[in-house]
């Protein structure tokens, strides 16, 4: 962690927000920041609504009302130009990696990039050669449509093409959902080695305490239609809300704990 | 944002190139240009030649902003002085920008964007084998499944406890009751473009009278269960492919068969008896509405009272004739309800098939139909019917 709160820049800045389908409030009066550079994991019960979260950050689904500013853009009354050019400068990885199933992965990769700008071919393809790179996946995956790719395969893609306009910050539903601990581990490590290889603002919803211990600096929890608490681990593990401490001090969350310390030490 | 720049020039015997500015996407464009003019004009002219050196200093203390694109735009500019014998002096980049220049020195060889095709002759013969193949393998499994349905349906018979009545019911009011508006007003249309075409040829002989065994013969002959038939085909089996498809998709026919249900009998059966019995009802429905709108067109047209008509049709038509189309029915039923469950059970895992199988089933099942209604031709011409 680099400087004091108060130093540091708000690229996500959630304010009052209240999300309700029919009768059924998902949020009331939600507030949170999100900080330049640092992984901040969402967790929450069921229904809770942190995908519903995630989603109306990046402007896919209309607020009732509040304020969300996403890169100094106000994502709720901003102009759609406004929102064209914010959309650049962040990536979504969605739960499957949500490649567009009739183009390969390369062409996939390469769909916002001809979108926004005019660049030759060639370039192109070194370009999405390096993405696929970057996500340790090898240069023959490019060819492939995602149909012949396994789920961690798919995901490593799928991140890929959230990568491919170089965004400053990197949205993550759920992203080792369906991984065997193994693949799910791999991934957490390549999440890690990218956000500071690239300086990347990391915003993940997670069900994994496995990734929480791992590569979050923050969490924030989603309980009675609010962010109840934001912190790292250790004041995770220390609240008293009857919520928190049954999901951080769980059967599961102390093999994940466990497991943490093991690594730490080896 | 500072335009990302490339300067070249010489420093004593040293060619220097500085990098300034943003090398991002934006003037990725404007970049490669400038590399490309480089390329030929500076590196091999001015710079090269005189003095002969072949040392080159690369400067990016100063880049601005720094992305993948820039940073691949940066690692050609340095293979491309490495190919002609230059060695190069590249000072440490700033620290945020090592690790892309790490990547996009690493990631070397380009992507294959296309799988790898046979193209020209030998591809063509390739894909017409495949599809031969295709299509012999496809006929066999369908071949099969008609044998397991036939099976499972004659073992039903001696428990006929097993049917689903409920489901069968159903499936009758889906593919019957609610199909009645559509099949009857297009017989209607059909009856009267007939009458309609048939009147104005006969008039010219004077024989306008024999539209009446025109329509009679043909609506009831073939007509109305062709039409019936194809579009119950787009109605019914599309939706038996897409229903059937959608529960493969949610894995429930696995389910179905863990907890011991047989597929067969619990979604093919329901589904292929509802139609076989709804679809020649429908046909007569059809068959009626086609004569229908057949005498009223003669009325109007012709002048043809519908008492005339009528009478004209009792002579011209005999029980024979309405029998061989509605006997057709009931085959027609069987091949579209089989072609439907057939492709929605082929569904695989992932929706996209779904739609693709839905598309194929309706192709297929009009195309049955149409061979099978030419080979009852065959077969009533031979019978002498």
């Amino acid at each position: 962690m680099v400087g004091s709160p108060q130093q540091k820049e708000v690229v996500i800045r959630v304010r009052g927000l209240v999300n309700r389908f029919d009768d059924n409030v998902v949020h009331q009066g939600l507030d949170l920041d999100v900080y330049r550079g640092e992984v901040i994991g969402v967790v929450g019960g069921s229904g809770t609504g942190k995908s519903v979260l995630l989603r109306t950050i990046i402007g896919l689904n209309e607020a009732v009302a509040g304020s969300i500013e996403l890169l100094g853009t106000d994502m709720v009354h901003g102009s759609p130009e406004a929102l064209r050019k914010v959309r650049q400068r962040f990536g979504v990885l969605f739960q499957d990696g949500a490649l567009f199933s009739s183009l390969t992965v390369a062409q996939n990769i390469q769909v916002p990039l001809k979108e926004f700008y005019d660049l030759p071919q060639d370039l192109l393809d070194e370009i999405a050669a390096a993405k696929l790179f970057m996500v340790g996946l090898s240069p023959d995956a490019g060819s492939k449509y995602p149909a012949e790719l396994s789920g961690g395969m798919r995901k490593r893609a799928g991140l890929a093409r959230a990568l491919a306009l170089d965004p400053e910050v990197v949205f993550f539903d759920e992203p080792t959902a369906g991984l065997d601990p193994i693949g799910a581990a791999a991934f957490d490590q390549l999440v890690r080695d990218l956000q500071q290889a690239l300086g990347l603002t990391v915003f993940m919803v997670t069900h994994d305490l496995d990734s929480l211990h791992a590569i979050c600096d923050r969490i924030a929890v989603l309980a009675e239609k609010k962010v109840l608490l934001t912190g790292p681990m250790d004041v995770m593990l220390k609240d008293k809300h009857p919520w928190v401490v049954e999901y951080f001090h769980g059967p599961r969350a102390r093999a994940a704990a466990i497991t943490a310390t093991l690594e730490e030490r080896m | 944002m500072a335009e990302g720049q490339l300067q070249a020039g010489r420093d004593g015997a040293v060619l220097r190139l500085s990098l300034t500015g943003d090398w991002t996407l934006a003037h990725a464009a404007t970049l490669l240009g400038r590399l490309g003019g480089l390329a030929t004009a500076g590196l091999t002219g001015s710079h090269l030649h005189d003095g002969g050196t072949r040392e080159a200093r690369l400067d990016t203390t100063s880049l601005n902003r720094l992305d993948t694109a820039g940073a691949l735009l940066l690692v050609r500019l340095y293979r491309q002085l490495e190919d002609q014998g230059f060695s190069i002096d590249w000072p440490a980049p700033r620290h945020e920008h090592r690790s892309l220049f790490n990547y996009a020195r690493g990631c070397g060889e380009a992507v294959t964007v296309w799988p790898a095709t046979d193209s020209g002759v030998a591809g063509a013969v390739q894909h017409l084998g495949w599809l031969t193949m295709f299509f012999l393998r496809e006929a066999r499994r369908f071949t099969g499944f008609i044998g397991e349905v036939t099976e499972t349906a004659v073992m039903m018979a001696f428990r006929p406890r097993q049917m689903r009545f409920t489901s069968m019911v159903h499936h009758m009011e889906e593919t019957g009751l609610k199909a009645l508006p559509i099949v009857g007003l297009l017989s209607f249309l059909i009856g009267m473009v007939m009458a309609y075409q048939g009147a104005s040829q006969l008039q010219k002989f004077g024989a306008e009278i024999f539209v009446v065994d025109l329509i009679g013969i043909s609506v009831l002959r073939e007509l109305g269960v062709l039409l019936t038939a194809i579009l119950i085909a787009g109605r019914s089996g599309s939706a038996f492919t897409a229903q059937i498809g959608t529960m493969k998709v949610n894995e429930e026919i696995a389910a179905m068969r863990t907890l011991g249900l047989d597929p067969v009998v619990v979604l093919v059966l329901p589904r292929m008896f509802a139609l076989m019995l709804t679809l020649p009802v429908l046909t007569f429905f059809a068959d009626i509405m086609g004569l229908v709108g057949g005498a009223l067109m003669a009325w109007n047209a012709l002048g043809i009272s519908p008492d005339l008509f009528f009478h004209r049709l009792h002579d011209a038509v005999v029980l024979r004739t309405f029998l061989v189309g509605i006997v057709k029915a009931p085959v027609f039923a069987a091949l579209i309800a089989l072609v439907g469950c057939y492709e929605g059970l082929r569904v695989k895992r992932d929706a996209e098939s779904v739609g693709r199988l839905t598309t194929r089933s309706v192709v297929q099942s009009i195309f049955l139909v149409i061979v099978f209604d030419a080979l009852f031709s065959i077969m009533f011409n031979f019978l002498g019917v």
